[in-house]
């Protein structure tokens, strides 16, 4: 049969994305994890994710095709059930792994692994609420989630004398690395029936899923081809013509959401690249810092660190200042040192937290006039691009220098380097003259590079 | 990766059979250097740009270059505890990292790169004044060995040609400076007859160099001009030129790169023949020679060729029609030399340079490699890579790393870069 869907993974510096699209380009499935260490990792379950996600798509749309009423919103209370239970699967998982390195603890012991079992029950009564509001623009990470919860509880019971702090924050952080990317629950078919039993059996939706899973079983996702991209390519068992730059991949990326983009800022982990496109998405130019990874995304998340904040929280509260303070300094580490010294003076944390999203932006215009300028419609990518308060700068200093300018944001910003090589995924599949460094080859996608998913 | 080059590459590095004979003038020179304190041969430390090799020759004179010493430390990746022995004696992290490195060696006993220990100078010479740090380099040196230094003041080229005045400049230096200096140092007179038979030899040296690099306008392009030719410059951008040992080096590099074009073959690299060119580029800026192989290989793993470079040129823009003895006065063909040198030339002539090289040698891009410790290289390049994207309509990469300090360089962001610099190439054809 012929490969119906075609997945380009991104391994970032920070998170690794999978975007899977349909014959006609459209996204069907996303996945996004923390990267952390482990590239083989985040890269499995990024992909395992966009599937799920794409298999929770087909049922979706049976449930509109069905025409039933209320059926979009039955879809969506289906994903964000879906979403719950995993969720409360890795919490399960999660508990367990903690208590039991709580237990194992030089000063731990049973007491630390029953204070770890105290703050697991708040937050796992919290799930729904906790996890509920994941698909909306908060940090979409379990890691973040929890551990923000996890924290402030364990905060709050050890100035109540409760838990022994250190014990259990010491678990903690040996148990989420082990967790956050390790497969848990009973697998999709295994929450999809929890989260379908509050369905009755006769019901027309009911109906419409089961025989959505039963087509599904039958003519199963196949992925006809992957490209990879982002840092950890290389780590990417595909042949060397299955990989291609995050230049390019962000470049089509960026075209397929915005189709009169002609200029493209990504704001990543370590890198910020101004990319020029042309009218197909082909990269005409490109530059990118090196040497030095100042005012790059892991700027913002040590900034949120040294504000004991997350790292979703920066942009708002940075939009709530009302004078900017300049930053002198580029550099990351000095920037903190600065911060610091400001908030000792007095100064307001949103007033200094503008200046350093400020700061992010300068390096950027100079990244973008060196690769060309801004063209009429300029496309902010990467996971940075959800952050309003740098939009906000990056649109101010766009105008002050070029002029008027359309800037564009994508809710799927993070993305969108995923999606140029899944479209790249599918244009090799085509056999189409895409940007590989070999000769076009024959159209037919290799065998061994379809998989098939049950 | 492998297809671009042929299989099962042999684990040691591949390497032109001429570079056996340059290896073994190389361990010569070293030998006589260490030598020197019992021979009594005098020694004059001098920099590669605008080098008198020819002169020093006329009285004997072994040359040493601090520079060349200082890269092929970091080849043999010495020069990150050199550089940390500098620091630790008070040089601040942003000094020339070149200059860090000769200090830390010379307080570790100033051994050479053949293991042998380098013998102190009778004579500083300070043949080249465009990059101010050369100066304080030596002013660091008389101040180690207090030995007489010449220093020659060769003006900017903000024309680009050499002028009457500047010629002259230059040779009245020459016969009231350098010269009488030399005299005093070696105690022997100067030779106009012995430096003209010098020149002639560096002439025929330099015909087959010229033609060696010329080459690379086939396709494919037999020879790396840039990674290749850091190794075929390196006997007549030192020690070697006006030598019997140079002209002969030469005439086999060249019968091994014609017999190469016959062949059709691509470039020799250290993971073996490059079989199938696929891009050619054209490089501004000094190599990285701490990760000087893997630098190499991202290039070559990619089947990227360059064709052409500018650092191939800092001793000498012989291609571009020089040639030392041209003019009957050999002192006046001493002056326009050091004038001409690459990093002497204006920032519009090197743009000119630069995009002559493009169309000449058909290139399908540029990289420029900004150093962080030479000023004399990297000011204005992002300039330079501006105009020249203008006026080429193709688009240039831009990447930052060091000469000799390994913590300047970022292995995986080179790689990063030149990689989607070479993909887009290829989508834009």
């Amino acid at each position: 049969m012929t490969p119906q869907y075609f997945l380009g993974i991104d391994l970032g510096s920070t998170t690794s994305k999978a975007v899977l699209i349909d014959a006609a380009g459209k996204v069907v499935g996303q996945g996004l994890t923390n990267t952390r260490s482990n590239y083989d990792v985040a890269a499995q379950v990024a992909k395992a994710e966009a599937l799920s996600d794409a298999r929770l798509s087909r049922l979706e749309q049976a449930l509109v095709d069905g025409g039933f009423a209320g059926a979009a919103q039955l879809a969506t209370a289906l994903r964000r059930t879906a979403r719950i239970l995993a969720s409360i699967d890795r919490l399960e998982v999660l508990e367990a792994r903690c208590a039991a390195l709580a237990r194992a603890a030089p000063d731990g012991g049973e007491q630390a692994a029953d204070a770890v079992h105290r703050l697991f029950t708040r937050i796992t009564g919290e799930a729904e609420a906790v996890f509920g509001p994941l698909a909306t623009d908060r940090s979409r990470f379990f890691r973040d989630v929890v551990g923000a919860r996890f924290l402030a509880e364990a905060e709050a019971a050890a100035g109540r004398r409760e838990v022994p702090y250190e014990v259990v924050v010491g678990a903690w952080d040996r148990a989420i690395i082990e967790v956050e990317n390790a497969e848990t629950g009973d697998g999709f078919d295994g929450f999809l029936d929890r989260a379908l039993s509050g369905l009755g059996a006769g019901s027309g939706a009911r109906q419409a899923i089961d025989r959505a899973r039963r087509e599904l079983e039958q003519r199963p996702i196949e992925v006809g081809c992957v490209v990879g991209t982002g840092y950890g390519r290389a780590r990417l068992p595909f042949p060397k013509e299955q990989i291609r730059s995050e230049i390019l991949c962000h470049g089509l990326g960026a075209h397929a959401y915005f189709p009169q983009t002609r200029t493209v800022l990504d704001i990543g982990g370590q890198d910020t690249k101004a990319i020029q496109i042309d009218e197909h998405g082909v990269v005409t130019n490109f530059q990118m810092n090196d040497r030095c990874a100042a005012g790059c995304g892991r700027y913002l998340g040590y900034i949120a660190e040294e504000m004991n904040l997350g790292i979703h929280e920066l942009g708002p509260l940075a939009l709530e200042a009302t004078r900017p303070v300049k930053i002198s300094s580029t550099c990351t580490v000095f920037a903190g040192v600065e911060l610091r010294e400001r908030l000792s003076l007095g100064e307001k944390r949103e007033n200094i937290l503008l200046g350093l999203h400020r700061a992010i932006v300068l390096r950027a215009m100079s990244l973008l006039a060196r690769s060309g300028g801004v063209a009429e419609q300029l496309t902010f990518t990467g996971g940075v691009a959800k952050n309003a308060a740098v939009v906000q700068e990056l649109k101010g200093l766009v105008t002050k220098h070029y002029g008027e300018r359309t800037l564009n944001t994508h809710p799927g910003s993070i993305f969108t380097g995923a999606l140029g090589a899944a479209l790249f995924a599918e244009r090799r599949s085509r056999g189409e003259a895409a940007p590989v460094l070999e000769k076009p080859r024959a159209a037919k996608a290799r065998p061994g590079n379809v998989e098939r998913v049950p | 990766m492998a297809e671009a080059v042929t299989k099962a590459p042999p684990p040691a590095a591949q390497k032109d059979s001429s570079m056996e004979r340059q290896k073994q003038m190389i361990a010569g020179h070293f030998r006589s250097l260490s030598l020197a304190p019992q021979t009594g041969q005098r020694v004059a430390y001098t920099f590669v740009p605008g080098n008198l090799t020819e002169l020093m020759h006329a009285f004997d004179v072994l040359p040493v270059y601090p520079e060349i010493n200082a890269l092929q430390s970091a080849m043999r990746q010495l020069s990150a505890g050199y550089i940390r022995e500098a620091e630790r004696l008070g040089h601040n992290e942003d000094v020339c990292t070149y200059v860090k490195c000769d200090i830390g060696m010379l307080t570790k006993g100033n051994v050479g790169p053949t293991g042998e220990v380098l013998p102190p100078p009778n004579l500083l010479l300070l043949s080249y004044t465009g990059c101010f740090t050369f100066m304080k380099w030596f002013e660091l040196l008389k101040h180690e060995y207090g030995c007489e230094v010449a220093m020659l003041h060769v003006p900017y080229l903000a024309d680009g040609q050499p002028t009457a005045e500047a010629r002259r400049y230059i040779v009245d230096q020459l016969k009231a400076e350098v010269i009488p200096k030399l005299e005093k140092v070696t105690g022997k007179k100067y030779d106009e007859g012995r430096l003209q038979t010098l020149l002639a030899r560096s002439r025929e040296a330099e015909d087959n160099l010229v033609w060696v690099l010329d080459s690379a306008k086939a396709r494919p392009s037999p020879i790396d001009a840039y990674f290749g030719a850091v190794y075929y410059v390196g006997p007549i951008f030192s020690a070697f030129r006006g030598t019997e040992d140079a002209v002969a080096y030469y005439r086999e590099l060249r019968a091994e790169v014609e017999d190469r074009v016959l062949k059709g073959l691509g470039p020799v690299t250290p993971d073996g023949t490059l079989t199938r060119e696929k891009h050619r580029l054209v490089v501004e800026g000094p190599p990285n020679w701490t990760h000087f192989r893997d630098f190499w290989r991202i290039f070559h793993d990619e089947g990227a060729v360059i064709v052409a470079s500018t650092y191939a040129k800092v001793g000498g823009l012989y291609d571009q029609g020089f040639r030392h003895g041209q003019t009957d006065d050999p002192l006046e063909s001493l002056a326009d030399y050091c004038l001409g040198c690459y990093t002497n030339l204006s920032l519009p002539s090197r743009v000119d340079l630069l995009e002559k090289y493009v169309r000449d040698f058909k290139a399908d891009g540029f990289v420029f490699n900004s150093i962080k410790s030479c000023n004399s290289f990297s000011a204005g390049q992002l300039v330079m890579l501006r105009q020249l994207e203008q006026r080429t309509g193709l688009p240039g990469a831009f990447i930052e790393s060091d000469l000799v300090d390994p913590r300047y360089y970022g292995h995986a962001n080179i790689k990063n870069r030149i990689e989607s610099y070479l993909q887009m190439l290829e989508q834009r054809r």
